[in-house]
């Protein structure tokens, strides 16, 4: 009782409420959560006070100012958008418009799957949003499937199948060595999978690595998992920014395609369009017939319903006016280029800064690797003195955010890196 | 199994003749290679073949099938969505403002928001609810985040509270929004209900809920609608308020309010608050799901804000921490445009007190209504009490009628509504409000008396 007259700082007034001052906190055992290893990050560059501070953390496209870009086309669809149309709700599934423009891009603008309307496609809230559907949709009509994602991935595909209580288990991918594929390692793991489990791919741009299967060993994976009827579902939240044409960055889902697969993808457009805050994106499931998709479709939907009834409207709108429109799509496509150009002449920069110092070790893999990551084989160790010395912010299993890197600052960074490895 | 190859078959037959080849060569184990081709080795059947048709959403549907008919005379009273005198849709003019102000500074770029969403947004969310004095604010004992409208910022409450609370029961009001249910249900919780509406008077059963929230679990979880009841649009007086607060903090019961019509209800954005402010003059906790949706037209924005009050200022934190783990794996951050709206207006004095006239001019528009409906029912002599239409409050009406009733009014006038008989006033017009009276008055007297 006395405790509890101190937790809540005054004397009780007995002829008011009953109850509510004398109890302490319903929370009071809940523990403080652990900072997101990603987005803490950057809460932790924006602390520091340092002038040659780098983030390097978060994947987020800066231009060579190191600063944010809102492309041309995203402006000029907001102009036309703001003061034209009303806020109503969307459907649960989201902008039909936007969802069709978006399976264009992903199964192939003249594709006869979406003709024979056999994809179920539903807005969804970016990339992550449309694995958490996807992963929520297993767990409800696959209740006995587990997921396998590859070592290592996004952090937060971890969190997304756990939340959705659908079992994981992992593959190997990255190989450590040779900073490179373990190819015959993933397809063992593919093989011995039970029979019908679900595998998360990375389309393009492997995050955190950077590195991808060759188009061949893509068709390999794909006859693999094809002889095991797992279910394949893609994470594609690169298109077009890995190579700088989109086409080609879905190379590895068109080859599943032609292999006739049934397969699953999230897009988003975080990164490609630079919507990064207004959270917009798509989950498809390739069906055997429009019945199919029909029901699955809606079934998707009563899982956004009680999360959140229907999507935003307002990043939707962006993407149908950009794509439905010839020219703001051909500036859009000329735009992610530039983005992808200069993440692959700042990969050649660094590499080049690093051997030019005369770093004892091989840093081909920063232009093998592909995408907005370069996986350095950095030791957590090594990163903590980049931060603590150098004031480079990155996360600490060695991933650097090359978006992050700028011709102002990636001698700074060669230099540092060289110091903290060159006696590893 | 089909074939999924391009119309031109041969770069796929190339392919084929590729992979044929690099198989011969491959240093797979003969006893486990497959022999490939398109229609061996993979069944065709979807992981999914077993997945049926979900039902349309009760709401939504009903705009799906009005949207269907071709009746020029037709009327939408589903969704609860305002609609201005002409039928329209009404953007806020200090909504569109606002938008601009945002368009035209080229500064402004799109990141990723922090998890917990827009800084400002957060604490102005939290003073309009809770009030600017409220000591909880003052004594930072809030905690507030960012969610996508009302339906987000209830799953996520209720998701924290699967996880970290001690009791997993929540009681929802019979009725309530349909959607209330799955959304706890898919967060971990399980649903009880507790009574509410007296179809006999058309107003609260008072006594039947004092009963079944005294007889709940200590420390179940309650789901209040703060005002503007929806669906019936019965909300409890200011004394009865008091009773219930009262009765719920001696049985620690924890208050989730879900606020969705702040403003809408009787104009007044205090008024409209009160409820939960009375709860949080007592010094306890709850949680507080805020929506934009309706006093702002920002619907489709998906704009809303979740609040927890606690105890003390520590506790806020750590439970804000946990909070992020919820949001994390759902969606990552929120979405950045409506609440950039929102905050816009909120920390503009101007633009608040402009939001506050065109919202109360909402209100009044839909007590108008809701007085033009009585009037004509009586004019036409319909039988029945029909004085709930102006005693209940928001955005709905819970007529009474029966799902025959509303079957027959969809029928022969083209109406559409919920069938538990729920009709939007803010989809009503000086202009149809007579066919609307009209099919009711048809539907009682060809269907007889409603009982329900």
């Amino acid at each position: 009782m006395a405790i509890r007259r101190a937790f809540s700082g005054r004397i009780v007034d007995r002829t008011a409420v009953v109850g509510a001052r004398y109890m302490s906190s319903w929370w009071r055992s809940v523990q403080p959560a652990p900072k997101d290893p990603i987005l803490g990050v950057t809460e932790a560059f924006l602390a520091d006070p340092n002038p040659d501070k780098v983030n390097v953390g978060v994947g987020a496209y800066r231009d060579d100012n190191g600063k944010p870009v809102v492309l041309e086309c995203v402006r000029e669809a907001e102009r036309r958008i703001a003061g034209n149309l009303n806020m109503e709700y969307l459907p649960m599934g989201g902008s039909v418009n936007m969802v069709e423009e978006t399976l264009k891009l992903a199964y192939g603008e003249n594709s006869e799957l979406i003709k024979d309307k056999r994809i179920a496609a539903v807005q969804a809230l970016s990339g992550t949003g449309a694995c958490r559907l996807l992963a929520d949709f297993q767990k409800r009509f696959c209740p006995e499937s587990q997921i396998y994602i590859p070592v290592p991935t996004w952090s937060n595909h971890h969190n997304i199948w756990r939340d959705a209580q659908v079992p994981q288990k992992t593959y190997h991918y990255y190989h450590p060595e040779s900073k490179g594929l373990d190819f015959a390692a993933m397809i063992d793991d593919i093989k011995n999978a039970p029979n019908g489990s679900f595998f998360l791919l990375h389309a393009c741009a492997h995050n955190p690595t950077g590195v991808d299967p060759t188009e061949e060993q893509w068709r390999e994976i794909s006859h693999h998992i094809k002889a095991k009827g797992h279910f394949a579902f893609f994470d594609m939240a690169y298109q077009g920014f890995a190579s700088g044409d989109p086409e080609r960055d879905a190379k590895s889902i068109r080859i599943f395609l032609e292999d006739g697969h049934h397969i699953g993808i999230a897009q988003s457009y975080a990164k490609n369009m630079g919507l990064y805050g207004q959270r917009v994106g798509c989950l498809s499931v390739l069906c055997e017939d429009e019945k199919q998709a029909v029901a699955v479709k809606s079934q998707l939907q009563q899982l956004a319903r009680p999360m959140y009834s229907n999507p935003p409207v307002h990043g939707a709108l962006i993407v149908s006016t950009i794509l439905g429109d010839p020219d703001l799509k051909k500036l859009w496509l000329k735009e992610v280029k530039v983005m992808a150009d200069r993440i692959i002449g700042m990969r050649t920069a660094l590499r080049g800064n690093l051997e030019k110092l005369g770093s004892p070790l091989s840093w081909q893999h920063v232009t093998n690797q592909i995408g907005m990551f370069c996986y350095s084989g950095m030791t957590p160790e090594q990163v903590d003195r980049l931060t603590n010395e150098f004031h480079i912010y990155m996360t600490r299993n060695g991933r650097i955010s090359m978006a992050g890197v700028t011709t102002g600052n990636v001698e700074y960074l060669a230099n540092a890196i060289h110091q903290v490895t060159k006696s590893a | 199994m089909r074939r999924e190859f391009t119309s031109s078959s041969s770069p796929a037959d190339r392919r084929l003749n590729a992979l044929v080849r690099h198989l011969a060569t491959a240093s797979i184990e003969s006893r486990t290679a497959v022999a490939f081709s398109p229609t061996s080795g993979f069944h065709g059947d979807s992981v999914f073949s077993h997945v049926v048709r979900a039902p349309e959403d009760p709401i939504l549907g009903v705009t799906v099938a009005y949207n269907k008919d071709p009746s020029p005379v037709k009327l939408n009273l589903g969704v609860g969505a305002y609609r201005t005198e002409e039928g329209k849709p009404l953007v806020l003019n200090v909504v569109r403002k606002a938008e601009q102000m945002l368009l035209n500074d080229r500064s402004r770029v799109k990141e990723y928001l922090p998890i917990v969403g827009i800084a400002d947004f957060n604490k102005l969310s939290a003073k309009l609810i809770f009030g600017a004095d409220s000591p909880a604010i003052r004594e930072n004992r809030v905690t507030t985040v960012q969610c996508l409208s009302g339906t987000g910022s209830l799953r996520v409450g209720a998701e924290f509270m699967a996880r970290h609370y001690h009791q997993k029961t929540i009681y929802i009001p019979q009725p309530t929004w349909g959607n209330h249910p799955k959304i706890f249900t898919l967060a971990g919780l399980s649903v009880k209900t507790y009574r509410y509406y007296d179809p006999n008077t058309r107003g609260l059963n008072f006594q039947g809920l004092l009963e079944d929230l005294g007889s709940a679990p200590s420390g179940s979880i309650v789901l209040l609608h703060a005002c503007a009841h929806n669906p019936t649009g019965v909300d409890p007086t200011l004394q009865q308020w008091e009773q219930i607060r009262q009765l719920m903090r001696s049985k620690t019961l924890l208050p989730f309010f879900d606020s969705a019509y702040q403003g809408f209800a009787s104009g007044s954005l205090d008024q409209d608050a009160q409820s939960i402010r009375m709860f949080v003059a007592d010094g306890g906790e709850c949680f507080v799901a805020q929506s934009y949706a309706k006093n702002m037209g920002l619907y489709g924005e998906r704009v809303g804000a979740l609040s927890v009050v606690c105890k003390t200022a520590e506790v806020a934190s750590r439970v804000e921490s946990q909070l992020k783990l919820v949001i994390r794996p759902m969606f990552s951050n929120p979405p950045i445009h409506g609440a950039s709206i929102v905050a816009t207006i909120l920390k503009d004095s101007n633009m608040f007190n402009e939001w506050t006239i065109e919202l109360k001019a909402m209100a009044d528009r839909i007590k108008s209504m809701r007085g033009q409906l009585f009037d004509a029912l009586r004019t036409r002599g319909t039988p029945g009490d029909w004085s709930h239409i102006i005693k209940q409050i928001g955005m709905f009406t819970f007529t009474g009628l029966n799902s025959k009733q509303v079957e027959f009014m969809t029928r022969e006038y083209h109406i559409y509504m919920t069938s538990d008989g729920r009709i939007s006033m803010a989809g009503l017009s000086s202009k149809t409000v007579p066919h609307l009276a009209d099919a009711i008055h048809a539907a009682v007297t060809h269907l007889g008396q409603n009982n329900s």
